[in-house]
């Protein structure tokens, strides 16, 4: 049977990857796919530790994340709307109103 | 034969994945980022749970990558007007570099611990993957399962809000 | 009414808060002078019924401590804020608000018109106040207070047309010249008060306590130190050698100002002082000696300039420093009495001399504005036979000369006649005596000559302004002359109150009345004094004769200069360059001065300026400010406002985090 390292470390590797993506690339909704790589990634070891453990808690879990990401796609979506709207561009360089 | 097709799928999924974060075109990189979750799902089939496999493909790839792809199309991007600078990208891929050796640094080091559960193959396959979230989520989940209503609810009308003609 | 002699001083300070805070928005004049004037007038009375009530108390009775309340208390220090009534201090009180209150009036007139007509008024009610806190103050801590308010008026005073540079400049002088002589009465302050604590714990600033323990106190030594110090505060308020150039340059503040602070009152601060403390003055013969020594040379040395000046002004500034030189000399001699005798003459006469010299600038000031022309109405050479045009102005100011050249019977003769005497008399200083008596004779010599040919330049032959304004030259308003004529009055009258014994036709009255406070200094004189010169009625007499004799000689001197001969004095000054130009220029001392320390100062302040103020002081402030600028310029990267750039932040802190708990 596989060891359980080895999802965990696909799960570490996606999860690199997603953070390097979203440190690195200015498209934000290149940024938002990032974070739902992310995410993915530790659903990813939330079922590697519940198939391990014999108990389904961390999959119920995986239900939520889900759930919380479907949320967060409608309104990060309706955020980028917005901002396009307003902005004509969705490069995060134009978010810098932070600064005053 | 499992490790090897691992392997495989775990290739596939890395290789997307950093097709997603490369890619110039946002279209490109939600293909590759759907190619992914292909491969988590494949993956969750053989850690034995099915019914996750399939939300990832209806949920993820078939409702969050299919939006995604929507307002892609919708804003009409077609490419980054360029890359971020490059001490940003530096620093960004070392944080990510960083990251996984940590990871991996807590993996190699740590053992699993904990008492096992009542879940196993055998039963799995004899009340049914479906049945067992059921279960659960109706059963002792409960009151989060009917506050995630509440959290969808509050998506729902968040998107709208934010979607009006004058914000 | 001895016990209401605090409000003596409080008059013109509520005089001076009025007229300071709400002078600007009463804007009426006569409204302004009226309250500056009524303050002084005020406390004149006050003044005047303290006297009385004085008169009426036995002599040894005369002393009145008031005491307010407490006002420093650390220690084994405590000062009161005090008030003490003394013969002594009646006299000055008497002074001050009775020429106060005539200089307020004549400046209702003269100053009439002019633009911090307010301002004016609320100075000369501080100074009043300050000047009234000095001669009351019980302690020398208050009295001090005074000291450096009539310092602080002066300079305010003198700068009053702060817009002309000359002004400023002299008003600067003479805060910085009174800065040092108040450093010397704090010094000396200080080591009195040191030497009663530490040798006989007598913890006391307070003037009659210290005259209680005075016979604790050496002879010489300590006191010697002391007293120098008390002096060098005399010469810097009272204009001396060597700190008496800021008293000429004082002129440059308008005539009033002259007259009261910088002729009557201010200046005799210094006399007053020595008066005040006679009875540890006289434990220290050195000082004695130094004193009079100094006041001698003074009087001769600005006496000598006085004779060249063409400002009206400046020459009786001059013969205001040769005559406080005449009061140092009677100090020094131990005539106490004499030299407050002289102050209180010559606040009189030489106030009426200012005035009227007010008087004659006033009006030579409306006939030049009259033509439009821009000669220099303080010169006399521009001036000459205004008799005819001012006479109520000749005829005062006439007199006061009278007065100050020492003619019989007018003030100035008794009160310097005294001088010169005890001078000449006095049991302290040996063989000095004669040289002293000499330079005082020389010095009242030339006292005549200036005054006079200032009052023949201005006042006879023909009038040398520019014939198209003559006839615009009239006399000075009511308001201006009445102060004239009082101190005129009592300029001719004043002596008669200390008439010398050999005279007999009235008893000298002023000896009597300051005798309780002379009392234990000439006691403590007699312990060192050579006995046995004992001086013939016919001596005095003799002298007596001499100094008429001597003034009138300086006075023809004058006639024949200035009246009969006219071309005289150019002859003179073709014959003698060198020296007409010497005493043109005052000896050069101002310029000495700036050679031996204005200018050092000056460098030296250049160079603290250059090296240590611009390179290190400011090198350290500005480099700390460098440095912070440096950081946050480092640091203000961090906040580019650019989500991205916190996420990144972010995902390090993470990564820090955990690579803290991983491998620790």
């Amino acid at each position: 049977m596989l060891s359980i390292n080895a999802y965990l470390i696909l799960s570490a590797i996606l999860f690199a990857i997603g953070t390097i993506g979203v440190l690195t690339r200015r498209n934000a909704i290149v940024i938002f796919m990032c974070v739902e790589m992310m995410l993915n990634a530790v659903n990813l070891t939330f079922i590697a530790f519940s198939k391990y453990l014999g108990n389904l808690d961390g999959q119920i879990f995986v239900f939520f994340v889900m759930t919380v990401a479907a949320a967060e796609a409608a309104v990060g979506l309706a955020l980028m709307i917005a901002f396009f709207k307003n902005r004509e561009s969705i490069d995060v360089e134009d978010m810098n109103l932070l600064k005053w | 034969m499992e490790i090897l097709f691992f392997g495989l799928v775990a290739a596939i999924a890395i290789i997307s994945s950093i097709l997603v974060i490369t890619n110039k075109n946002p279209i490109n990189s939600a293909l590759s980022l759907i190619l992914t979750f292909f491969c988590l799902a494949t993956l969750y089939v053989m850690l034995e749970a099915p019914f996750m496999a399939a939300i990832q493909i209806i949920v993820y790839a078939g409702a969050i990558m299919v939006l995604i792809v929507f307002v892609i199309m919708l804003l009409n991007i077609r490419s980054e007007a360029g890359g971020r600078t490059n001490h940003a990208r530096f620093l960004g891929s070392m944080t990510g570099v960083l990251l996984l050796i940590l990871t991996w640094t807590v993996i190699g080091k740590s053992s699993l611990t904990g008492a096992k559960g009542a879940i196993d193959s055998a039963m799995i396959a004899k009340v049914g993957h479906t049945e067992l979230i059921g279960k659960s989520l109706f059963t002792e989940f409960l009151l989060p399962f009917e506050i995630t209503s509440v959290l969808l609810l509050a998506a729902i009308v968040g998107a709208v809000v934010l979607s009006k003609k004058k914000l | 009414m001895l016990d209401n002699v605090w409000l003596i001083p409080l008059f013109p300070l509520i005089g001076f808060l009025i007229n300071g805070f709400f002078g600007k928005k009463i804007k009426n004049e006569t409204i302004i002078g009226a309250i500056g004037t009524g303050a002084i007038f005020c406390s004149f009375i006050v003044s005047c019924g303290i006297l009385m009530e004085l008169v009426g108390l036995s002599p040894e009775k005369r002393v009145f401590e008031k005491v307010m309340f407490t006002w420093i208390q650390a220690g084994n220090f405590k000062a009161d804020m005090a008030f003490l009534v003394d013969p002594l201090s009646a006299v000055m009180i008497m002074v001050v608000t009775g020429v106060g209150t005539l200089i307020h009036l004549y400046s209702i007139g003269y100053m009439h018109g002019e633009e911090g007509f307010y301002r004016f008024f609320a100075y000369l009610n501080l100074f009043c106040m300050s000047m009234l806190l000095l001669v009351l103050g019980a302690n020398m801590l208050v009295m001090f207070i005074g000291w450096e308010g009539v310092g602080l008026c002066s300079y305010l005073l003198i700068g009053y047309y702060f817009e002309k540079k000359s002004a400023g400049d002299a008003a600067k002088k003479a805060f910085v010249m009174n800065r040092v002589g108040d450093f010397g009465f704090l010094i000396g302050l200080f080591t009195l008060f040191w030497w009663f604590g530490s040798n006989a714990n007598i913890w006391t600033i307070n003037f009659m306590e210290i005259k209680a323990a005075s016979h604790l106190l050496p002879y010489g030594g300590v006191v010697t130190i002391a007293t120098l110090c008390f002096f060098v505060g005399a010469t810097g308020k009272s204009a001396q050698i060597p700190l008496y150039t800021w008293l000429p340059d004082a002129m440059e503040g308008p005539t009033p100002v002259s007259a009261l602070i910088h002729a009557a009152t201010m200046v005799t601060a210094g006399v007053y002082m020595i008066g005040r403390m006679s009875f540890v003055f006289i434990k220290a013969p050195e000082t004695m000696m130094v004193v009079a020594v100094v006041g001698a040379a003074t009087a001769i040395f600005a006496a000598t300039i006085g004779t060249a000046q063409n400002d009206i002004k400046r020459v009786l500034a001059y013969s205001t420093v040769s005559q406080l030189g005449f009061m140092f000399l009677a100090m020094g001699v131990g005539a106490f009495t004499a030299g407050i005798f002289h102050l209180m003459t010559h606040a009189f006469f030489k106030a009426c001399m200012f005035l009227g010299s007010g008087s004659v600038i006033h009006a030579m000031h409306h006939a030049l504005h009259h033509g439009h022309l821009h000669d220099d109405p303080q010169d006399m050479r521009n001036m000459g036979g205004l008799r005819k045009n001012m006479p109520i102005t000749f005829i005062t100011f006439f007199v006061s000369t009278l007065a100050i050249a020492g003619i019989f019977p007018f003030s100035g003769f008794f009160s310097k006649d005294e001088i010169l005497w005890q001078a000449f008399s006095n049991p302290f200083h040996g063989n000095l005596n004669i040289l002293l008596w000499g330079t005082g004779a020389i010095a009242a010599c030339f006292t005549a000559f200036y005054m006079f040919r200032l009052v023949f330049m201005t006042f006879f032959g023909e009038c040398r302004i520019n014939s198209k304004v003559k006839d615009h030259l009239h006399e000075s308003p009511l308001v201006i002359t009445i102060p004239l004529m009082v101190l005129g009055f009592l300029a001719t009258v004043g002596g008669f109150i200390g008439m010398p014994k050999v005279m007999g036709a009235l008893p000298n009255y002023f000896e009597h009345w300051l005798d309780p406070v002379f009392e234990l200094a000439s006691e403590y004189g007699k312990t060192y004094a050579h006995s046995g010169a004992h001086y013939s009625h016919a001596l005095e007499w003799g002298l007596m004769g001499g100094s008429i004799c001597i003034a009138v000689v300086g006075i023809l001197i004058a006639f024949t200069l200035y009246v009969k001969n006219t071309g005289a004095p150019e002859k003179f000054v073709s014959t003698f360059p060198a020296l007409h130009r010497a005493v043109y220029n005052k000896w050069y001392i101002d310029e000495l001065y700036d050679f031996l320390f204005v200018n050092p100062c000056k460098s030296f302040g250049n160079l603290l300026w250059k090296g240590f103020d611009v390179v290190i002081v400011d090198g350290v402030v500005n480099g700390t400010a460098k440095l912070v600028m440096g950081f946050s310029a480092a640091l203000r990267g961090l906040q580019s406002g650019y989500t991205h750039n916190y996420a990144m932040g972010m995902a390090l802190g993470v990564v820090a985090i955990l690579a803290f708990y991983v491998f620790r």
